[in-house]
């Protein structure tokens, strides 16, 4: 077997510890990584700063925990930035292993705010039929949810006395990993024509351009990346530090930035081999 | 880190390398570990299903006078007979309502997002004089043929032909963006493990030595 | 009878909850909102059937003795454990962040999860370097358009706005050019298919007799 039919036949875990070599490295000797913050991650962050105080922002969770890396840092920022600016919240869940992600959220920077559940925030809690839920909430928030994630009647909660539906809230972000966002789109704003911005997972991030293009969102975080332009912003408006260990995706942006480059490599190195052999073979 | 999260976040860092070991080859840990997370979420929706779904539409209104909501309970119970092959036909009422509200609100929404708003988006300003319209020929040019390309009514030659080669040649940059974003979104999970793997044993560390 | 209820429940939920949307008619508005209600009471017992059917396939495994059958017993006992901590000592209280949980929650099905997808990036690294050709000129557009999105996350010095502006370039003329025509088809899809399951052309979802 020649040199480059060797390297093409490689047994893959080779290739398993390279990367697992590169991210333990970088993990350990951190540096920083230059960002471009991109207009659509800035249009959703100007527009929470334009909200006044007791304004009502609605954010739409739909992901379980392996989309946590990409999209739970988008939902610390949000959060903590609405709360340092008494923006109240109302939240929803409409994944199925989700729940758990929100509550965590708000149970940690509640208390850090010094926030009330009920009077600065509400939690919806979790309903089946994501599309279904949308349409209802369109009607009226207490057609799906009569009852908050906690048990607590809707209707006994101060915050939700001047809320009815969409038309409520100024504007709705939906921060989600999979088919949810489709829905949000064609639902709450298709139908409704309420204010709506994403947040969406990597994967997912260049299939919405079209929606961003013609305004049907105003605003779209992409994946990590994304996750750590909103948090460059909001550590920009001191909603988030540093010090505090709150800057969770802009931690991870120097293992991207290793191995893609190293993935690059592999690529190169791969179609180098693939061209060699193919020519060693036609030789 | 207080004693207990540090021995919770040993617990988790325990069952995260568990996972990892089967990078190397299966093995019991990664077997455990994965059948672990398949119970445990089960069990996990299950409560949640019961708490934030059942009691609040089903049981509490039920229990509280509103006794017309015994013939959704009944439609959603009749869901179960698909169980048995017998008396599966209880089911299709069911479903069909379920499957009929669905496809009713679908067609004139999707219609309204997915085509003519999206139609509208492309009739855009042109011209020579700016960037912005020089890109916007080049958007209108490329949905067109991209549409062109999946016209397969008609044989793809001669200009429709071109048009369509230059609407793959569009598709493939699309999906070459797509794989770009996969890769970020992909090592983005990797890295987001391996910062909790260095930050957990960093705090082992300062508390045990 | 088993068959035509079914059709004429889909029809006639189908059209009434399309024909709502061009009519703002108080009591079409009731009916509607009548219609979400119903439909998300049943969606409870749709999700409960997935659940039942998943204890049931670990059931009979440890019954039968299966091969692996004592990894089944984890993930059985794993269910019924958070099935009996969300039920037993607080009842919905346990849905609070700090109970033992939401601590399992947090502590093990959270940990196992994200590292279970972590794994893909090892993949996508195995199949960057084994699969990804340049063998024809559609294979190297994409590969090109990867590498350019690819290359935003790394410092390129003097040349990272040339890269900034092309990535700009790249996502928001052709590849959005390329997802537009993508959303057109799946609008005129969904559309065709709603409503052919309307019209009863399209009965998959019945199963067989």
């Amino acid at each position: 077997m020649s040199f480059y039919e060797r390297m093409m036949n490689l047994d893959r875990r080779w290739i398993y510890l390279v990367i697992g070599l590169v991210v333990v490295v970088t993990a350990i000797w951190s540096f920083t990584v230059p960002l471009y913050v991109t207009p659509e991650v800035r249009s959703i962050y100007d527009y929470v700063e334009s909200l006044m105080p007791g304004d009502v922002l609605m954010i739409g969770v739909d992901y379980d925990p392996s989309a946590l890396a990409e999209l739970h840092p988008m939902t610390y920022a949000i959060t903590r930035q609405c709360f340092a600016r008494n923006i109240k919240l109302l939240l929803c869940c409409l994944h199925q292993n989700g729940p758990g992600m929100v509550e965590q959220v708000i149970a940690e920077v509640a208390k850090e705010y010094g926030k009330v559940n009920g009077v600065d925030y509400v939690y919806m809690g979790y309903k089946p039929y994501p599309g279904i839920t949308i349409l209802a909430m369109g009607q009226n928030f207490r057609i799906p949810f009569p009852e908050d994630y906690y048990g607590t009647p809707l209707d006994s909660l101060p915050m939700m006395r001047n809320i009815t539906n969409f038309d409520n809230v100024r504007a709705i972000i939906n921060i989600s990993a999979g088919s949810g966002t489709e829905y949000w789109i064609n639902y709450a704003n298709g139908r409704y024509n309420a204010k709506l911005a994403i947040g969406v997972t990597g994967v997912m991030t260049s299939d919405y351009y079209p929606f961003l293009q013609s305004k049907q969102i105003f605003g779209l975080i992409g994946g990590m990346k994304g996750a750590s332009e909103y948090e460059y912003l909001a550590a920009k408006g001191g909603y988030i530090s540093k010090e505090k260990d709150q800057l969770v995706a802009s931690k991870s942006m120097p293992i991207q930035t290793t191995t893609h480059v190293v993935i690059i490599l592999f690529i190169v190195v791969g179609n180098v081999g693939y061209f060699m052999s193919k020519r060693k073979k036609q030789g | 880190m207080g004693t207990t999260e540090l021995i919770w976040n040993g617990v988790a860092a325990f069952l995260v390398l568990s996972i990892y070991s089967f990078l190397y080859k299966d093995n019991p840990f990664y077997k455990f570990a994965e059948h672990l997370v398949v119970g445990v979420s089960a069990g996990y929706f299950a409560m949640i299903l019961y708490y934030n779904a059942f009691l609040p539409k089903l049981i509490h209104p039920l229990s509280s006078g509103q006794y017309w909501y015994v013939i959704p309970g009944i439609l959603g119970l009749l869901m179960w007979a698909r169980f048995s092959r017998k008396w599966q036909w209880l089911s299709r009422p069911t479903l069909g309502f379920v499957i009929g509200s669905g496809a009713g609100v679908a067609i004139p929404l999707y219609l309204q997002n997915y085509v003519l708003r999206q139609l509208s988006a492309s009739m855009l300003p042109v011209g020579f004089s700016s960037w912005p319209q020089i890109t916007n020929i080049l958007i209108i040019i490329m949905v067109f043929c991209a549409l062109a390309y999946f016209y397969f009514s008609k044989e793809h030659t001669g200009v429709f032909g071109g048009a369509a080669k230059f609407g793959i040649w569009t598709l493939m940059v699309g999906f070459g963006a797509g794989f770009g974003m996969t890769v970020m979104g992909r090592v983005a999970l990797l890295a987001e493990r391996v910062v909790f793997l260095r930050d957990y044993f960093h705090q082992l560390w300062n508390a045990v030595f | 009878m088993r068959k035509t209820l079914p059709i004429a429940i889909v029809a006639g939920v189908g059209f009434f909850m399309l024909i709502q949307y061009f009519i703002p008619l108080e009591e079409f508005e009731t009916l509607y909102e009548w219609a979400l209600d119903w439909t998300m009471v049943i969606g409870c017992f749709a999700m409960a059937l997935g659940l039942y059917s998943l204890t049931n396939v670990m059931v009979n495994k440890v019954r039968r003795k299966s091969p692996g059958w004592g990894y089944s017993l984890v993930a059985l006992g794993g269910l019924v454990f958070m099935v009996f901590v969300g039920l037993v000592p607080h009842y919905q209280e346990s849905l609070k962040y700090g109970t033992l949980f939401m601590d399992i929650f947090t502590y093990i099905y959270i940990p196992i999860q994200a590292a279970m997808f972590s794994l893909l990036a090892f993949y996508i690294a195995s199949a960057a370097y084994r699969a990804f050709r340049a063998r024809t000129i559609l294979a190297t557009i994409l590969l090109v358009s990867a590498i350019i999105i690819m290359l935003r996350l790394v410092p390129l010095g003097p040349l990272s706005p040339i890269n900034q502006w092309l990535v700009n370039f790249v996502l928001t003329v052709p590849n959005m050019a390329a997802k537009r025509a993508f959303w057109l088809g799946v609008g005129l899809g969904a559309s065709a298919t709603a409503l052919k399951i309307m019209l009863g052309i399209e009965r998959g979802y019945m199963g067989r007799d």
